[in-house]
């Protein structure tokens, strides 16, 4: 107990400081002002006599916000959160699981590099997108198709990230390691892997964002599963189709906030880490 | 970590002073980028006693580097001989030098590695190599990193500290190897004048308590002769010995010598041919850009 106290107290005085922050309320100050521009928009039918494109064609953000709030007492909107974000976790983590050793592998041996790189160069223009219908018709499920367009979303980047960071490790670094009588695997474990953890942290919250841009599109194309809860993808979709405008905004902010607390995860990790960088 | 450094031995060594001998002869190292060769070194010949500062002198892209890249086993050579206290380095048959922690190297830019602390950066060596415990080692880089007065910086990463201070780390991080031979490739080109003072002392304090044998690259006449026993000027492109100046003044030298009259005529007496071949790189760039 008595040690819990300062503990508390410290990451009391940590979110304290955080709010206290100008850089804080600047944010905070941005995004009010956004939807009070929003709102204006929104309610201002026509701009001096012209019809102006968007202008008066979406809903006000007051009106997003009620029903936003309806929207927030179903299970089916939660059910859609849990299970994009089920969806992203699962493949953003196979990308990662596989893309940081497969990097690692091309960046350390020409061989493997030799062999790998060109098709993995050629895959790689591929928008996830369009391996839709084979991840259809290739996976069981639709549950494992989209988490494998997630997984390719993420592993292309990863990967590259990787590969580049541990080719642009300064050679001063290995010869500095060798020189002291370092074993390969030493200078492997020791100086290419911290090496090269900038580069994965840059490359997973790149490939974090784009699992969450491919998983939408999974779900919208594959009809997203069960009924009334097919991800937030499924609830855009579902949301235009049934015609509920506002219900599809409260599904793109939801996504934005998504995407927002995933990459806001890695960035804390990447801090965790990489005790060396919190200074930059 | 804190009884570990108790127990943990002092740094110097005895018998430092009875090695690291190198013996370069006629070395000639040709590279080969795309076809067209180009002779980096030429014939070149230095004898090296165990516990000398020996100071290469030579304008920029001369082979300087090229010659230190050979000894720490970075390149291979083309032909000739280097030997250390007596055993093959590299020579006929066997073109590229074994690394080891006998010949340790610090860096033009500094080669601190920026994801460890300082401590562990010194304690690095010994744990690869495995001569020590991970806890011995950090004991004994944070009793060596004392001693260079970098206590209150031990537990620091490079990226927190001034170069000054990173640089010095590097050297203790070279000595607590215990090498044969300290590399040093411009180690303190980047620093301002009055930085690069103190490092030299702070290195003739270290050479004084260790006397290891000491090869230096620099561009700098006067550190060349207020740290060196000799002064080695090198010819541009290919490299040869040129000039070889004894700088036979006492040791322990400190920054008193930089106005006294001998240190000024070494300086005058070596200016001489280190510009004539500085004059002839550039007129050499120059013809290669014509």
């Amino acid at each position: 107990m008595a040690q819990a106290t300062p503990n508390t107290e410290k990451s009391k005085s940590r979110i304290g400081k955080f709010v206290s922050n100008v850089t804080f309320w600047r944010g905070v100050v941005a995004i009010l002002v956004f939807l009070v521009l929003w709102e204006i928009g929104a309610q201002w039918k026509g701009w001096f006599g012209y019809m102006m494109p968007f202008v008066g064609k979406v809903a006000p953000p007051t009106d997003v916000i009620a029903i936003w709030m309806e929207v927030g007492q179903q299970s089916g909107y939660w059910l859609s959160w849990w299970l994009s974000s089920v969806r992203v976790f699962v493949g953003f983590l196979a990308a990662m699981i596989i893309g940081i050793p497969f990097g690692l592998a091309m960046a350390v041996n020409k061989y493997f590099r030799g062999i790998f790189f060109p098709p993995f160069e050629i895959l790689r223009p591929i928008p996830p997108l369009a391996w839709v219908p084979a991840s259809i018709i290739f996976w069981p499920t639709t549950e494992m198709s989209i988490m494998f367009i997630t997984f390719l979303g993420a592993f292309y980047t990863i990967v590259i990230n990787v590969l580049g960071g541990a080719r642009s490790i300064d050679v001063q670094y290995l010869r500095a390691a060798q020189s002291m009588g370092a074993s390969q695997w030493d200078l492997f474990s020791k100086i290419i892997l911290p090496g090269t953890l900038p580069s994965i942290f840059v490359g997973a919250a790149v490939g974090m964002g784009i699992t969450w841009e491919v998983v939408l599109a999974g779900e919208m194309m594959s009809g997203g599963g069960q009924q009334g809860g097919g991800g937030l993808g499924f609830f855009i979709w579902g949301s235009y189709m049934g015609g509920v405008m506002d219900q599809v905004i409260v599904g793109m902010i939801s996504i934005g906030v998504a995407g927002y607390i995933s990459s806001s995860l890695i960035r804390y990790l990447g801090h965790v880490c990489m005790p060396w960088r919190r200074m930059f | 970590m804190n009884t570990a450094s108790a127990q943990a031995n002092s740094t110097s060594s005895a018998d430092a002073a009875t090695k690291g001998a190198i013996s370069i002869r006629n070395v000639t190292k040709i590279y080969d980028p795309g076809g067209v060769n180009v002779l980096a070194v030429e014939d070149c010949s230095i004898e090296i006693a165990p516990g000398e500062v020996c100071m290469i002198v030579g304008p920029s892209g001369c082979g300087k580097t090229t010659l230190l890249n050979a000894i720490a086993g970075f390149h291979s050579i083309t032909s000739g001989q280097i030997d250390l206290d007596g055993k093959m380095l590299c020579g006929p048959g066997k073109p590229l030098a074994d690394q080891g922690a006998d010949r340790v190297v610090v860096f033009q830019n500094g080669a601190l590695f920026p994801w460890k602390t300082l401590a562990d950066n010194v304690a690095y060596g010994p744990i690869v190599q495995g001569t020590m415990t991970k806890a011995e080692a950090y004991g004994k880089a944070v009793d060596m990193l004392a001693e260079a007065g970098l206590s209150g910086v031990a537990g620091k990463y490079p990226g927190e500290v001034s170069s000054g201070m990173a640089r010095r780390a590097e050297i203790v991080r070279a000595l607590i190897n215990d090498p044969k031979v300290l590399l040093l490739d411009e180690p303190y080109r980047a620093m301002d004048a009055l930085t690069k003072s103190i490092m030299h002392e702070s290195l003739l304090e270290v050479y004084d308590r260790t006397k290891v044998t000491i090869f230096f690259i620099t561009h700098d006449l006067e550190e060349a002769i207020f740290l060196g026993d000799r002064v080695i000027v090198m010819t541009t492109r290919p490299a040869r010995t040129k000039k070889i100046v004894d700088v036979k003044i006492e040791r322990p030298r400190d920054y008193r010598l930089l106005s006294s009259e001998e240190f000024r005529v070494l300086v005058e007496e070596t200016k001489g041919a280190v510009h004539e071949e500085a004059v002839k790189a550039f007129e050499a760039g120059e013809r290669e850009l014509a």
